[in-house]
């Protein structure tokens, strides 16, 4: 049993190892990244100044789709899964995977997916340019051609994060060491468990909405076209069904990562532990019943408009008592701030600010004023960058001692704490001003007034830019040159399975099951 | 040991598959139908329901309901579209009917879809079509014009305080999705 990896380009290849796809998918993930993150200082770029300076207003719409796509398909979903292969059979002391070799497929469907999405960068037409929210009839009626790509590109990702999500509630149902029960889990698995049934339920109704614009596109069906009998907002309506769920897709495995880092950074078990069980899957269970939040301006009916305005403000309890229960784990702690404690902190105090604006957005009232502007930019960044990303890179800090059993440079992660923050913020945090004053998002260009607060954000995006640009400098230099750590318990507040083996674990770790307390 | 390890993921499997392939089905089955049934029902949108038919309930003489007509064509439809009147007033009631005028410029034949909607909203479900043009799609050959026809009821249940409705409708150039020459000659 005990044998080592392959040789060569067939080790990754052909690879069946949890911690070898874990692996691939998160260097796919920050591949992504980069280019996702190159597209949005394309745009900060051009949004520096007032008037047209460096791109096309056509080219600046595919940027902020692809921008868009690229983040949330190609950057922070596989970064998640990824995460979930390397620890969830660590975890649960699990030998690997329920179906190691679909995981490996449902991996490398990913490059080419993508790579045939970038590359209708230089096609004729152009990209997609309708916004990753692809309202029809921008994306049947007035689509570039390139549009069945990016259909067919859309069916590949979500054939990927259905396989990839069937293989960890197999995985968490069926292979969890004698002992391990549901409520002994680490939330990591719990919050990741809850995910992965939302992708089941939610990845086939994007994969039926793509289905119909293809129809609508090629084989002459009016699915939302009014001259046909169709409309073009049931495709608002789908896709939002879809659209909220995932929204929570992102952001729960996220609340999971930092529910492990806050209780070893302070030294205590994590503070409510049930509630927070109960808090996940009512946030899972409530973002099937919001959608039309998204949608206020369409003309619902008022009894309409008040039910999602109530039950969108409902998510804000279960929310809360995850912060709270956060907040009170630190409470009284032996507290220390290693870089993946100041990312989990940052997470918690930018995320509560963008769940607040979040709370802004749902008043339907409001809404009408903040619809479509800079504001809503604004709000998803926070909850999206400072939200999942900085969960993702709390992550890596947290665990890449283990991965690759060398430590990081603590002044060097922590610089990048400092400057990702202040980054961020410089660039987000105007966006809510020139939201409230009117500025509309997806333009190219904008009225004098908003100059500055714009210059604000482009400066921010450059430095935020940079900063994760540092971030993989950290992460090679941790490889090459980190200092070893020579022991299993890598924080000393740690708990948890994956703690008990050694730092680089084995190739292949609880081939016996472990004992679980 | 490992053979009902096996077992028990095959069975889990098995059933979010069936989750997948249900909700895929849902999307198609459920929820187009659903949406469509729902704004017809509700009147949201400003949708409004198919044919009508007649049912004698008297007329409510009371009061008079301001019925506005608008005509639009949709993107790149050339023809001339807009009703003979544009406002009349009605009892809540009667059968009231009145015409809209149509005429294909172009040189080629053309077959156009009208497309209603009712505001406010609220009023959809109170006003009835015994007889629309929106009910077929209209052929008209190389410049041709013609009168097309429509006869509505305002229901006697009709909210008080709807005192005016608009009829909105939008022409769509469908000429690509018939064989126009066959519907011209019919």
């Amino acid at each position: 049993m005990a044998h080592g990896p392959a040789k060569g380009l067939s080790r990754w290849l052909l690879t069946t190892n949890h911690k070898d796809i874990g692996t691939l998918y998160l260097w796919f993930s920050f591949t992504m990244f980069l280019l996702g993150g190159f597209f949005a200082m394309i745009i900060r770029a051009e949004l520096f100044q007032p008037g047209l300076q460096l791109v096309e207003p056509e080219f600046f719409n595919q940027m902020t789709t692809m921008h868009g796509l690229v983040m949330v398909f190609g950057a922070i979903m596989p970064s998640f899964v990824g995460l979930a292969n390397w620890m969830i059979p660590m975890m649960i002391g699990a030998p690997d995977m329920a179906l190691p070799r679909m995981n490996n497929w449902s991996f490398w469907i990913l490059p080419p997916t993508f790579l045939m999405l970038a590359s209708t960068l230089f096609m004729e037409g152009g990209a997609p340019n309708f916004g990753w929210t692809f309202y029809a009839p921008l994306s049947t009626t007035y689509a570039p051609s390139t549009v069945t790509y990016f259909i067919f590109g859309v069916h590949l990702m979500g054939l990927s994060s259905i396989m990839g999500s069937i293989n960890i509630i197999a995985t968490v149902v069926n292979m969890r060491a004698p002992g391990m029960t549901y409520m002994k889990m680490p939330m990591f698995v719990w919050t990741w468990l809850i995910t992965a049934f939302l992708l089941v339920a939610v990845m086939p109704v994007l994969a039926g909405l793509v289905t119909m614009m293809l129809m609508d596109v090629h084989f002459g069906t009016s699915f939302f076209s009014a001259a046909g009998g169709g409309d073009p907002v049931l495709f608002q309506h789908i896709f939002w069904f879809f659209g909220h769920p995932e929204v929570y897709i992102i952001i729960l495995p996220g609340f999971g990562v930092v529910s492990q880092i806050i209780p070893t950074f302070s030294r205590k078990p994590l503070f409510g532990y049930d509630s927070m069980v109960y808090a996940t899957a009512s946030i899972a269970f409530l973002s099937f019943i919001v959608w039309a939040h998204h949608m206020y301006t369409v003309g619902m009916p008022i009894a309409g408009e008040l039910f999602f305005m109530y039950a969108t403000m409902l998510i804000a309890v279960p929310t809360g008592v995850k912060v709270f229960n956060w907040i009170t784990t630190m409470w009284r702690g032996s507290l220390t701030f290693e870089t993946p404690m100041l990312f989990a902190i940052g997470f918690v105090f930018l995320f509560t600010i963008g769940g607040f604006t979040g709370v802004m957005l749902a008043l339907a009232p409001a809404d009408f004023q903040y619809h479509d502007s800079y504001f809503v930019v604004a709000h998803f960044h926070y909850v999206m960058v400072a939200g999942a990303v900085f969960s993702m890179t709390a992550a890596v800090y947290y665990w890449l001692p283990k991965w690759t059993g060398k430590m990081y440079n603590e002044s060097m992660g922590k610089a990048q704490f400092w400057v990702s923050f202040v980054g961020f913020n410089l660039t987000f945090f105007p966006q809510h001003f020139v939201g409230l004053a009117g500025m509309p998002r997806r333009i190219p260009d904008y009225a004098l007034q908003f100059t500055d607060f714009n210059m604000m954000s482009s400066i921010g995006a450059f430095i935020y830019g940079a900063s994760q640009l540092f971030f993989l400098f950290n992460v090679i230099r941790t490889i090459i040159a980190g200092e070893p750590v020579n022991r299993d318990k890598v924080w000393e507040g740690a708990e948890g399975l994956e703690w008990t083996v050694s730092s680089p674990p084995p190739y292949h770790t609880f081939t016996t099951p472990p004992p679980v307390k | 040991m490992a053979n009902t390890a096996d077992s028990n993921v095959t069975k889990t499997v098995g059933k979010l598959l069936a989750v997948v392939v249900g909700m895929f089905a849902f999307v198609f089955v459920v929820m187009v139908p659903l949406y469509d049934v729902l704004c017809e029902q509700l009147g949201l949108n400003g949708k409004t329901g198919g044919r009508y038919e007649y049912v004698e309930a008297g007329v409510d003489s009371s009061r008079e309901i301001k019925v506005q007509f608008v005509a639009s064509n949709n993107e790149g439809m050339p023809w001339e579209f807009r009703p003979t009147v544009t406002m009349i007033k009605v009892n809540p009631g009667a059968a009231t009917d009145t015409v809209f005028y149509a005429k294909n410029p172009q040189p080629e034949n053309m077959v156009a879809q009208a497309v209603p909607s009712i505001s406010p909203s609220r009023a959809a479900e109170y006003f009835h079509k015994t007889e629309c043009f929106c009910f077929n799609q209209q052929p008209l050959a190389g410049g041709e014009e013609t009168e097309m026809a429509l006869q509505f009821i305002v229901d006697q249940d009709l909210p008080a305080d709807i005192k005016t409705i608009t009829l909105s409708y939008t022409l769509f150039d469908v000429t690509d999705r018939v064989d126009s020459d066959a519907v011209v000659s019919r």
